[in-house]
This record gives C-alpha cells, structure tokens and sequence, in this order.
C-alpha cells in the first residue's frame, strides 16, 4: 500500500484520532462517554501552562532530566563505523523511559479528580512507573499483569508491590500483555466513575497515542538540543525499540520533519519471522482493530489475534501503536525485526565494552545499530534510545546463558 | 428500511403482553455440531430473540463466563465460514426467529465490512451488534449494514447520558440494548428500580423497543425487568449451563442441549409473567 506524502508528518491525529486509516476510537459505549471527557481534560491541561510548568518540574527534580546524551566510545571503535550516541533513559528514576508519560498521566487524573489508578504491565516498567507516581500523589495504584510475565519478571513484581501497588495476574490467554490490556480494559467498564486507566504506551483509543506522545517526546526534543551543542548537528540516523512504541515515538517525532534523518524501529524478532513465535507487527502482521485502535496486528486469516513470543516481555505484543502503522505506510520510519539470540548478544557486547547493562528491550535497538553503524562513515551520526536498564532482565538472561543465579 | 423479522417478533410479543426474550450463545461452543443442535432447540424453548455470539480471542466486554465459552468455541476450530453456515442451516428451518449476530469488530474488518454484511444478510441474519464501534464510526459497518437490509442495534449504557442518547440512537434500528450496569457481561446483577428509571429515559428518545441485558440470570429477574422493558436478554447463564455439561475432559455430553434449553424456559415462565403481575 502506498500512501501520498504529507507536507508534514507531525500534524496528527486529526479530530477524530486518526493518522491516515489508523488510530481512532473503537470501544464500548460504556467508555466512549469516558474517553470523550479524557480528551476533553487533556486539551484543556495542554492549553494551562501550569500543566506543563509541573511536568517539566518533576521531570528536572524526581525523575532527573534531562537525560545524558552519551557518545559510546569504545562501541563505536569496536563497530567501526558511525558515530554511536545514547540517550541515556535507562537512567531516569525507576530505570526506564515509562516514568515520563507516567507523571504527565498521573498530573491528568489530578486534575480529572480521579481517585483510582489502573495500569497493564508487561516487562513490569510501566507497572513500576505506574506504582512510583501513585506512590508519589498518593493514589490506590492496580497493576494488571499477565501470569507469564509475573514469573519472568519478578524484580519488578516485589518492587510494585512495595510500592503499595495491587498486582493482579492475568491468566487469560497465555498470559501476557495483550491480556492484561485486556482485564484493565475490563477494570475501568466496571469502574468507569472513580478509575483513570494510566495506559503505558502510545497506543488505545484516542486521545491516549497522541498524549503519550507528546509526553514522550521530552526524548526526542532534549536529544536534538544535546546533539547540537555536541556536534552542532542532527544526527543521520535515529534508533529505537518497538513493542508497543513509545520511547521510539518520543524519540523519532521532533526529527519526523527532518528529511536527513534516517528513522529505524526496531520490532520483536524472537525466533525468525518465518514461523509465528515473534511480535513483529509491522513487518508480519495487517491491519486490524484492538484494545481501541486500528494499527497493525498479528492475526491469524479469520481475525484471531495471534499470541507473540519475544525474548522481552516488553515488546511482546501482537500489535502497535497507530502512528508507527501511518509512518510505516508512508515510508518516512523502516520498521526491521531484531531476533531473541540478536537481541542478547547486543545485551552481552554493551555490558562488556560500555559497562552499561541494557534492558532487553533496547538491546533489540542497539542489534539494529550493530549492523547499521559498521555500513555508515565515520563521520556519520545515530543516535539510540537506551530506554531501559537491564537490572530487571539480569536473572532471565542468567538462566539463557546457563547460570544458575 | 423495509421491515424485518426482529421488528416484527418484537411487535408479536408486544402483542401477546410479554418481553421478547433474547437469548446469546457462542456459535461453535462448545463444537459446531452441539451448538447447531443448541441453535435449533432455542426457539421452541422459548427464545424469541437470538443472539449468535461470533467468537473472538479478545472479548474486551465479556466476563469469565463467555470468555470461555468463547475459548471453547475456538479451541474447536469456529471460524465466521461455520457461523455464517450455522445460520444458513437454521434457516433452512425457521423463517420466523430473527437471528442477531454479536461479537467484536476485527473479525467483521479482516472480511471487509461491506462484503460481510452482504454474506450475513444472505445467510439469513437480521441484525448486528458489534461492541467496539461506536456512533462515531458508523460510516466503516454500520451505515453499510443498514444498506444491506440489517439492523444495526446499539448498546445502550448507565454512562450514556441524555445529551449523548441522540447520538446512539441515530442509526440505531430493531431494538435498543440496554445494558443494565457499568461493567462487564455476567457480573453484577442489575438493580431492576435503577434499570426501569434508565428504560423509560430511552424510551423518550426513541420509539424503538428497549431490551434490557448484562447481569440477567433468573426467571425471576427476567420478571421484575420486563416489566418496563420490551425484552430482556440472557447469555452468562446459558454458556455456563453448556459448561457444567460437560464431561472431564471438556466435551458435550447428551445433556448439553437439554441444559441449555431447560434454562431458556425457566427464565422464558418468569418473564411471560412480567406484564401481568
């Protein structure tokens, strides 16, 4: 399918939620009255300079923005090619990018009067993130998280707990993120006065991608100014992780409009995408309608969701947030699968040569910039989004490489 | 649009002073071959609606109860071919029992909402209700399902307030489907004073008839409800008596069918009774 060109790649959504076909609002009538007075209450926080005036704050004071942008030394010698550069939020407080749309969504349902907070998890960051900030406002917190992920996740299930939050565990389908949307989604029909549904990725019903966007997009604006005081230029290449996709579009939106900027995102591979044990949407799945938006989806011929598989239950999920389907189809990102044994090799090379131990999802990223850098000049540029830390994946990826922890 | 066999069967049971009483099951649960038997048995049991679940691995609204039932239903190899063929077949016996298809919109999209709703009025359905699109998006199923001659019925909700009901009720036909609480299908029971306040606040903006779903479990309540609404609808309860039918190892036994239908007229009795006391 092709798709003409617009004057702009930043514009959308339009009024109805829409990035070309994709995006818009399919849910049941019990919530549509409530996602209506949501994007009411988001409009009018974005137009109240007070909203943003505290995001920015807490921000610059609990989370620690900005974060660094870092020239990767040594992997760029052993790449041997383009310059590499990392944004740096694997160090933000709470050891991902999550905390940012977290405290921008938690400000909201301040403002909404809401006074319960519902969250799906998967890898448990945004789970954690979710639990932080209703630490922090003092807010009953309910994480849904599928049953699979409870047990290779653990790290991050005790640190929600001590949070105060209430983890639930899915056990619906095989037990993982796309189920967990599932029963929150269920949470809130049932809960629709008292609850706010904190979504954790640009994707759902409109408002949410566009709102996680934009309070995402502190990566991509605060990447642009540090390259520039460091290199007085816009990188050529940008490079991120894609589960459901919103560090990739925090990072990828300010450059959208800026046509020297190569974009890659970087799906799930898991085992290969002949057979059906990977979450690489983009590249495997077509387009559908789930959990609120039409995006592109793994589906089997009768329009069966399809369950994936990924090494990192953060990119497992069978689909995407819509915008990343609307810069597929009009080319402006290249959407490329990275496979589970890709993905921990990347985790092994940053740790031994950077000292920087990546999140699986990430590490996805950088197996991308591990065949991208060495085909580029040395004088060339990509700058990737280091979206998490690894603490969490330390005992999962023990047991892959054979060590009884 | 002409007139079909839903407004038809609602005006017959308006006549006879009863609530129409709206039966959901899963197509395929718990395999093809019982749940044409269940289909067929409905009506003489005393179903005056029916509703076809077409089964979906992600039904967002839906308690544990159709959950499952859905799960069976795929677990046994359903596609929306058999759906569509269950309804053919049906046909090929009864003219009269109008039949509504309920489900979830990915499956209907991947087809192609123009061509399903050709090949569903073919087979013989009457009606679509598909949770996950609202009013908004009317132009992508529901205006070309009223094109093809089925009714497009329109849940209802407790957060569907006055100044919205408009909106819903636009391309709204057949009936309305009120659903009796926030949350999800066989849940909460309904508070039958609250549910009649919310009947008669629809029944002034529109004169189509109002059934009224999602928690109903008994004859008794079945009762209490009809007494406003124009019919009510069960489904919980019924996929659960297919699953405590079975056997261990999750199949249909010789009870499966009777199950079913002895749960249909149980409740049929007490909404018979809702209009006269």
């Amino acid at each position: 399918m092709t798709v003409q060109q617009p004057n702009t790649y930043r514009s959308g959504p339009d009024e109805r939620g829409h990035f070309g076909i994709f995006g818009g609002r399919y849910v049941a009538e019990t919530l549509m009255p409530l996602i209506l007075d949501l994007e009411k209450a988001y409009e009018d926080a974005k137009a109240d300079p007070s909203f943003q005036g505290e995001i920015d704050s807490l921000n610059k004071h609990y989370t620690g923005r900005p974060s660094p942008l870092y020239f990767a030394e040594r992997l760029t010698e052993e790449l041997g090619g383009a310059k590499v550069y990392f944004k740096r939020d694997e160090l933000n407080h709470t050891g991902s990018h999550k905390i940012n749309n977290c405290i921008g969504q938690i400000l909201l349902a301040k403002r909404m009067g809401k006074t319960r907070i519902i969250a799906e998890t998967g890898a448990g960051q945004h789970g954690v993130a979710t639990a932080t900030v209703c630490a922090r406002f003092g807010l009953p917190c309910v994480v849904y998280m599928g049953k699979t992920d409870v047990e290779r996740q653990k790290p991050n299930v005790f640190r929600m707990k001590l949070l105060g939050a209430e983890i639930v565990p899915v056990t619906a389908g095989a037990g993982t993120l796309k189920d967990a949307m599932n029963e929150a989604l269920r949470d809130w029909v049932t809960n629709v006065d008292s609850t706010y549904y904190l979504i954790g990725t640009a994707a759902g019903p409109h408002p949410y991608p566009e709102m996680v966007r934009n309070l995402q997009a502190v990566i991509g604006n605060e990447t642009k100014a540090q390259l520039m005081e460091a290199e007085g230029r816009l990188p050529d290449a940008l490079v991120a992780a894609v589960g459901g996709g919103s560090n990739a579009i925090g990072l990828f939106h300010p450059f959208l409009d800026d046509p020297s900027v190569k974009i890659y995102g970087v799906e799930a591979g898991g085992k290969g995408l002949e057979g059906d044990e990977h979450c690489a949407s983009l590249n495997a799945g077509k387009p559908g309608v789930l959990h609120g938006n039409r995006t592109y989806l793994l589906q089997d011929g009768d329009g069966q969701i399809l369950e994936g598989h990924s090494i990192s239950a953060g990119l497992d999920y069978p689909g995407i947030g819509p915008e990343h389907s609307w810069l597929k189809e009009t080319g402006r990102v290249t959407y490329v699968p990275a496979t589970d044994d890709e993905a921990l090799e990347a985790f092994q090379l940053l740790t031994r040569v950077e000292g920087i131990i990546p999140a699986l999802e990430p590490s996805h990223a950088l197996a991308h910039v591990m065949k991208l850098a060495p085909q580029m000049d040395k004088d060339q540029i990509i700058v990737m989004n280091l979206c998490g830390r690894g603490d969490k994946d330390v005992f999962a990826v023990g047991n892959m490489l054979g060590f009884d922890l | 649009m002409p007139e079909t066999r839903i407004d038809r069967r609602f005006a017959a049971c308006r006549e006879a002073g009863r609530p129409a009483l709206v039966t959901f099951i899963t197509a395929g649960d718990p395999d093809l071959e019982t749940s044409e038997a269940i289909l067929a048995a409905l009506p003489e049991a005393g179903a005056d609606v029916i509703e076809l679940g077409m089964p979906f691995s992600d039904p967002m609204a839906e308690g544990i109860p159709i959950q499952r039932s859905t799960q069976r239903a795929l677990a046994a190899g359903q596609t929306m071919n058999k759906t569509l063929s269950m309804v053919r077949r049906f046909r090929e016996k009864d003219d009269e029992t109008p039949i509504v298809l309920m489900g979830y919109y990915n499956p209907v999209y991947v087809r192609d909402p123009k061509k399903f709703v050709v090949e569903a009025k073919e087979a013989g359905v009457d009606g679509l209700i598909i949770v996950d699109i609202p009013p908004e998006a009317d132009d992508e199923l529901c205006i070309p399902a009223l094109e093809a001659g089925l009714n497009f019925i329109r849940l209802a909700t407790p957060t569907t307030d006055d100044k919205r009901l408009p909106t819903v009720l636009a391309n709204t036909s057949g009936f309305v489907y009120y659903v009796s609480i926030t949350g999800i299908t066989g849940a909460a029971a309904p508070d039958a004073q609250k549910v009649a306040v919310a009947v008669n606040r629809i029944k002034g903006h529109t004169a189509l008839p109002v059934a009224v779903g999602f928690g109903v479990k008994t004859g008794e309540q079945a009762r209490e409800i009809g007494k406003n609404a124009d019919g009510v609808v069960v489904g919980s309860v019924l996929v659960e008596a297919v699953r405590e039918s079975l056997d261990e190892a999750g199949r249909a036994t010789e009870k499966t069918v009777s199950a079913v239908t002895d749960c249909v007229r149980d409740i049929a009795a007490g909404a018979r009774m809702a209009k006269t006391g």
